[in-house]
């Protein structure tokens, strides 16, 4: 029978990690190796996978772009209803600064939760891959895609790493 | 792959075994317990901070039917019990989110079981604080004309007031709080989903967003929580300093000072702190968090409030001393009215309570216990919303003119909204914690497995607790104590 996936459920971090690399031996490739834990660990290279990401730059280049947006939503409101205060010039530098300034901030923040909720998807393929057991404290580690002659070998390479349990699923399961 | 361990010269550096499951169990049923089960005790305490947000709002009611004429605001005196609120509780809503960002950062290993109750009551407190402006508004339903939006009626805000400013830093702020505490919510939702049944494992299928916790979520959702950590600091610095604006922009005595800012700001973190150490006691009482709310948190937060303290006496004395120094008639006038007339009792309870009770009971180690800390933080909450009441209403009373001086007394109307929105933080953190658990646990996980190293340093007898490091290097003792505990295998403190 053609299995979509196998996986094992693992203790601790470093079985974990044996699995990955057992997978990474069997012949398995990186983005069908899916790992699901409730807890990150950032200590093992199998924590620090898929790591580049360019929130930090994207959180940046929409700061700017609101803050650049803010400015003239004010300037030029200021120049359609001339509004004047305090001998104050219309377009006032320092009070546009300050909402300037906040809009910048803002720009940030929904940028990067915006980046968050898009680039943390699962690719194609893997999504469907969980255990409730990973609720509890234990790591699955497993392969999705996995053609039928590939199997066994799969399995025994997740059962050789210490897994408690290797279960498969059938396609779309 | 192999993990080696041994003794580095420095640190010990061993392989981080497993937490044993019996402890990441534990850890799961002690902060998913309030979520769980309903108490009698909860729901007698729902009940009764809910009917004082309720006689507060029908209160409100009252006020918006009859005009405010029933409030004790006049002329001179516009601006008192409301905007004393507001300023209170903005300042109070720099506890979590400033302080959280900050401890996250320096990357503080004991933050872990305080961060979310702190970052909650920033949102809270902003929420309530936020009210304020329109509360205080004769006509509140009106409060859009504040918006910057294109209007027919060619009324467009005016951009170089500060009350518009208000509109932009409490918006960017509350957004960046709300984000900064669901972010690390997520995990712990997805933990719910599997524990829950029926229409909670519905919602809470809803509320984790899909959360797996694959590498990739992860990585993502620890950048997200660094930048946002970043942002959120002059974020929150920039709102109170708008909050100071508010005053120091006007030609009034006694505002129109440059030290209003970090005053303010000051302020703002030194209640905040108090306002979270409270917030903590409560929650470790009602909740049973003693493991995890240890002294250590408090005697650490105790230092940070002391320092706060020692900071807000030096801007009193700042402000006060160049006021006295530079002896101009208007600002003497709302000074004396401070230190020997009318507001006098106010002043020096002030004192009191933000520097002469809390001073001794954080600086004396014997006395920074946790009952130490809440009896400073109780009197500084006091303390602080005082000094916002002194700030602005003997200014605004001791106006230049005498002629045009005048008095302020609050009504019962006043009162009664004030004491709903110290209800209304009671009432919105029984909620949370019905839905959300109080203490993040993938982060407290993540301290104790880092914790194994000191763990098992101290077994062996190579290192007391106070040099205990993780694996990078830092220093870690509190949670090595907590995970000892909870593992229930060596001595307590």
């Amino acid at each position: 029978m053609n299995k979509d996936a196998v996986y094992g459920l693992y203790p601790n971090p470093e079985s974990a990690q044996r699995a990955v690399d057992a997978l990474e031996e069997a012949g398995v490739p990186e983005r069908d190796i899916v790992i699901v834990s409730a807890e990150p660990f950032e200590d093992y290279p199998f924590g620090r996978r898929d790591h580049r990401t360019l929130m930090p730059w994207i959180a940046v280049l929409a700061g700017v772009l609101a803050g650049l947006m803010g400015f003239l939503f004010v300037a030029f409101t200021q120049r359609a209803y001339p509004l004047p205060t305090g001998g104050m010039p219309i377009v006032s530098p320092w009070p546009d600064g300050v909402i300037t300034y906040e809009l910048i901030m803002l720009g940030a923040i929904l940028a990067t939760l915006i980046t968050l909720v898009v680039t943390a998807r699962s690719p194609e393929g893997t999504s469907h891959i969980y255990a409730t057991e990973v609720a509890q404290g234990k790591i699955l580690v497993g392969a999705a895609k996995v053609r039928a002659e590939n199997s066994a070998k799969i399995e025994a390479a997740l059962r050789n790493a210490g897994a408690f349990s290797v279960v498969g699923s059938k396609p779309g399961a | 792959m192999e993990w080696r361990g041994g003794w580095s010269g420095e640190r010990w550096v061993i392989p981080m075994a497993s937490l044993d499951q019996d402890t990441l169990n534990r850890v799961d049923d002690d902060l998913l317990r309030p979520l769980m089960a309903t108490s009698r005790r909860y729901f007698v305490a729902s009940s009764l901070v809910g009917l004082i947000v309720l006689t507060a709002v029908a209160v409100f009611g009252y006020q918006v039917w009859r005009g405010i004429g029933v409030l004790g605001i006049n002329r001179p005196v516009f601006w008192a019990f409301y905007i004393t609120n507001f300023v209170f509780w903005i300042g109070i809503s720099h506890a979590g989110t400033l302080i959280s960002a900050i401890l996250r950062l320096a990357n503080a290993t004991w933050r872990r079981p305080v961060t979310r109750c702190a970052e909650a009551i920033t949102v809270f407190a902003l929420s309530i604080g936020a009210m304020f402006p329109i509360i205080h508004l004769g006509r509140p339903w009106l409060f859009f004309w504040l918006v910057p939006y294109p209007s027919q009626r060619t009324i467009w805000p005016n951009f170089r007031s500060p009350l518009l400013w208000d509109f932009f830093a409490i918006s960017s702020y509350l957004t960046g709080s709300v984000t900064f505490l669901l972010l690390p919510i997520i995990p712990d939702w997805a933990v719910v989903r599997e524990r829950a049944h029926g229409w909670r494992k519905r919602l809470y299928r809803v509320l984790s967003l899909g959360w797996r916790g694959t590498p990739r979520q992860w990585n993502r959702l620890e950048t997200a929580m660094h930048i946002m950590a970043v942002v959120i600091i002059p974020v929150a610095v920039s709102v109170h300093t708008i909050v100071s604006w508010d005053f120091a922009m006007a030609p009034v005595p006694m505002w129109h000072s440059t030290i209003f800012g970090p005053y303010f700001v000051a302020g703002a973190i030194f209640s905040g702190i108090a306002g979270l150490i409270l917030a903590m006691a409560l929650l470790r009482k009602c909740l049973h968090l003693e493991e995890y709310l240890r002294p250590l948190h408090f005697d650490n937060l105790g230092k940070l409030l002391l320092m706060m303290s020692l900071l807000w006496f030096y801007f009193i004395v700042a402000e006060r001393l160049t006021t006295w120094y530079g002896n101009e008639s208007s600002e003497m006038a709302v000074f004396w009215a401070t230190q020997r007339g009318a507001f006098a009792p106010l002043f020096w309870i002030m004192v009191l309570c933000n520097f002469g009770i809390p001073f001794p009971l954080l600086a004396i180690k014997k006395l920074r216990t946790i009952t130490g800390t809440v009896i400073a933080s109780s009197t500084i909450v006091v303390g602080m919303w005082i000094e916002r009441f002194l700030i602005i209403v003997p200014s605004l009373a001791r106006k230049y003119l005498p002629y045009a001086f005048g008095s302020y007394r609050p009504t019962w109307v006043e009162i009664t909204v004030t004491a709903g929105t110290f209800a209304a933080m009671g009432l919105l953190y029984l909620l949370f914690v019905k839905f959300v658990p109080i203490i993040s646990i993938w982060e407290l996980k993540v301290g104790l497995r880092a914790t194994l190293p000191a763990r098992a340093a101290w077994r062996q007898k190579a290192a007391p607790w106070s040099q205990c490091r993780d694996l990078r290097g830092r220093p870690n003792a509190g949670e090595a104590v907590l995970a000892a505990n909870l593992m229930a295998k060596e001595p307590r403190e």
